[in-house]
């Protein structure tokens, strides 16, 4: 069985890993925020057309599925200022996977927060 | 010995004399040397933007489902609320506009690096452009010609606007 070079191509490791969480999850916020704008757009149709569409995202289900967005927005912003620190701090570099740590970190965190309040108000109801 | 050649990444591409050019056969050549700095200022515009969506999208969300009843409380009042103050239309301005062009800069990248022919990329990115040029117009309108009382044709409010006592 042949065996991979070691430590020479840049793949696998968490470089690779969070190049690719970046990327997909810019994909998915990117497609979202066109549904958004356009959304949001029915204001200017009546009122009646932008609660009822608003009323969509309040359901249990659309809850879940805005966490999930939450979960990439908050992933690709705080992995997006690791990118920033690994390009203009000079030790950016040497410590980008204690960053992609931290990031993880700081990431579960704020979800933990985010989902116990978002999912208990869409849940909840009034 | 001839040494490998490795060709660059489209994404990264160098046509002027600048150092690296020489690395990419003429054939590879897709562009002659007119795009100035332009990635440059693409990769920089990504770093600067992102710095700012991270504060602006965070107040967003924080404002519109972690404060008070959250998304239970988001209706065509709530907008109207929020649209008659221009601090928040000049936020949701500015999270338009930047994000709507880091999001576009990010996908043109992306068909760069995975669309191998010509035409398909030629053909994704004018989709794409054409896209963000709507979906930036669109919104850029809808927050400036807002109007909390809406009539319909005949002049009579429409249900649920919000309109000063007669």
């Amino acid at each position: 069985m042949p065996t991979k070079p070691a430590g020479t191509l840049y793949r696998g490791r968490e470089g690779m890993w969070s190049w690719v969480g970046h990327r997909i999850t810019g994909v998915v916020i990117f497609f979202f925020l066109l549904v958004h704008v356009l959304d949001t757009s029915l204001v200017r149709v009546s009122p009646e057309a932008y609660t009822a569409v608003i009323g969509a995202y309040k359901n249990p289900l659309m809850a879940l599925g805005e966490t999930g967005l939450v979960a990439a927005i908050v992933f690709h912003a705080f992995n997006g200022l690791r990118i920033i620190a690994v390009d203009f701090w000079k030790k950016g570099a040497k410590y980008q996977r204690q960053m992609l740590w931290t990031v993880l970190i700081l990431w579960v965190i704020v979800m933990v927060g985010f989902s116990i309040r978002h999912l208990s108000l869409a849940f909840g109801g009034h | 010995m001839t040494a490998t050649q490795i060709q660059n990444p489209r994404s990264g591409q160098n046509s002027s004399g600048k150092p690296g050019a020489g690395l990419i056969a003429p054939k590879y050549r897709r562009t002659g040397g007119s795009r100035g700095n332009f990635e440059m200022a693409a990769w920089l515009f990504m770093r600067l933007s992102g710095v700012v969506l991270v504060v602006l999208i965070f107040g967003h969300l924080f404002i519109n489902l972690l404060a008070g009843e959250g998304i239970q409380a988001i209706d065509f009042g709530f907008v109207a609320g929020k649209w008659a103050d221009p601090f928040w239309q000049f936020w949701d301005l500015a999270m338009l506009w930047l994000a709507m062009l880091h999001g576009t800069n990010g996908v043109r990248t992306i068909i760069n690096d995975y669309a191998e022919k010509d035409s398909t990329r030629f053909w994704l990115k004018t989709v794409l452009y054409a896209a963000t040029t709507v979906i930036i117009i669109l919104g850029t309108l809808v927050i400036f010609t807002f109007n909390p009382c809406p009539l319909d044709a005949s002049g009579v409010p429409l249900p649920g606007g919000f309109c000063p006592a007669p």
